[in-house]
């Protein structure tokens, strides 16, 4: 399962977008210590310090000085503000399907009810798939 | 005229017919390209039918005959379509050939539409972030894609589940997905028969995005509940759309009546074990496909060598 060596051999990316989404979830300028006890705390240490200021290096972040180290904060909402564009324009597109491959498309209520009840009896027969890692920085 | 030349239509229909079984027991990634592949072959096949129809009427006109210098008694002898018949085809030929143009176009133009947007999207990993408490993921095309995640779709997911998140759209994105879509879309235009075709590819190329997001996370349940997640998610948040986008997802959407829709087959599926290859169907519906193909091809050669036959007659 990932959950055990996933953190050491996760993609740079991943890591990155993860270590964003907390800081844009967070609303205030966090420190390299917050970020990692909000990423699930598997990771080095410097590691999340390598992740912010690469992150910082691309001008998605900007950074001040707190004490000894660096707290960290997302550009003014500028990279949400850009795709929340771009979503906009893609969808005003005539042929939207052709440039948009959603990870999940729309669902009747049927569905729904359908999926619900596959996921509990899912859970139910396999409690052991549940998942091991803490949840969300959303949570 | 050889009545070989309707066989794409009557292969389309069955092809038609059998495109969502076909997607749900073959194993995503070969159903993607067998269907694709069939879909641009019979919209070949049938046009090219079509234009045999249509000149195989014309040229029973002496005008035509006298402009390719072809002896009438001798095309009259083979078996010429009638002309009302020959007219339809023609006609039909040339609706199917505005229609894929018409269609190539469009989507030309949105994909470089959204390659342009996409690289002016901020940074320079593939993997875009966006603080929206919506739940949305979508990979958009380009060279390479690039992977939009809303903050709302992450929060909803564990690592883990991240992990495979991302996974399936990388396999979008690596896979060039969009060219599948494109190349069936186009051929679903040209003949309208192909449209269940069209409609089975973008659920395959879904199935092996989440395929490989299983291999990836080297876990099929793991996989299965962040499809699942993922769509309540999105349903429980959905992404703000415009009204014409968020009324075409509702006709989208499948009745209850028609079965269940795309993203619980994808659960179901990977709930089940990893399918198997069906190498005797693959080959089946590949020989069927060639054989179309080559008696258009072979009834083309004849009215090729009827036309050569009565010009050396006349």
């Amino acid at each position: 399962m990932p959950q055990e060596n996933g953190a050491a051999r996760r993609a740079a990316g991943e890591l990155e977008a993860a270590a964003l989404a907390v800081l844009q979830a967070a609303g205030s300028a966090l420190t390299p210590g917050d970020v990692r006890e909000r990423l699930g705390g598997d990771l080095a240490y410097t590691t999340v310090v390598t992740i912010l200021s690469r992150l910082y290096a691309k001008g998605v972040l900007t950074r001040s000085r707190t004490g000894r180290a660096y707290a960290y904060a997302p550009v003014a909402d500028e990279p949400g503000l850009a795709a929340r564009r771009m979503r906009g324009l893609l969808e005003a597109e005539p042929d939207r399907e052709a440039v948009l491959a959603r990870f999940v498309s729309g669902m009747s209520p049927a569905d729904e009810r359908l999926l619900r009840r596959m996921l509990a009896e899912h859970l139910a027969e396999h409690p052991a798939d549940q998942p091991a890692d803490p949840p969300g920085p959303n949570d | 005229m050889r009545l070989v030349v309707y066989l794409p239509l009557v292969v389309s229909v069955l092809a038609a017919v059998a495109a969502r079984p076909l997607a749900e027991r073959v194993p995503p990634r070969t159903a993607a390209w067998l269907l694709t592949g069939s879909a641009v072959v019979l919209a070949a096949a049938t046009g090219a039918g079509l234009g045999l129809l249509a000149l195989s009427a014309a040229v029973r006109l002496p005008p035509v005959d006298a402009l390719g210098g072809m002896s009438l008694s001798v095309v009259r002898r083979d078996d010429p379509a009638p002309l009302p018949l020959g007219i339809a085809a023609g006609l039909l030929l040339a609706a199917a050939a505005a229609a894929a143009i018409r269609a190539a176009w469009l989507r030309t133009t949105a994909l470089a539409a959204a390659h342009r947007r996409a690289r002016c999207l901020p940074g320079t990993g593939q993997v875009v972030v966006l603080a929206d408490q919506a739940a949305d993921a979508y990979a958009a095309p380009g060279w390479p894609g690039r992977i939009v995640v809303t903050s709302g779709m992450l929060g909803a997911l564990t690592n883990a589940e991240r992990e495979v998140l991302l996974a399936h759209e990388r396999a979008h994105a690596s896979g060039r997905h969009y060219l599948f879509t494109t190349a069936a879309r186009l051929a679903a235009a040209a003949n309208p028969l192909l449209r269940p075709l069209a409609d089975a590819v973008g659920y395959t190329l879904e199935r092996w995005a989440d395929e490989h997001a299983a291999a990836v996370a080297r876990s099929r349940p793991l996989a299965a509940r962040t499809v699942a997640k993922a769509a309540l998610a999105a349903r429980a948040a959905p992404p703000r759309r415009p009204a014409s986008a968020a009324m075409m997802a509702a006709a989208a959407a499948p009745a209850s009546a028609r079965g269940a829709g795309p993203v619980p087959r994808r659960v179901a599926a990977l709930l089940r074990p990893a399918p198997r290859p069906r190498l005797l169907l693959v080959v089946a519906a590949v020989v069927l496909i060639v054989i179309c193909g080559v008696s258009v091809l072979d009834a083309a050669r004849d009215l090729h060598a009827l036309i050569e036959f009565a010009q050396a007659a006349a």
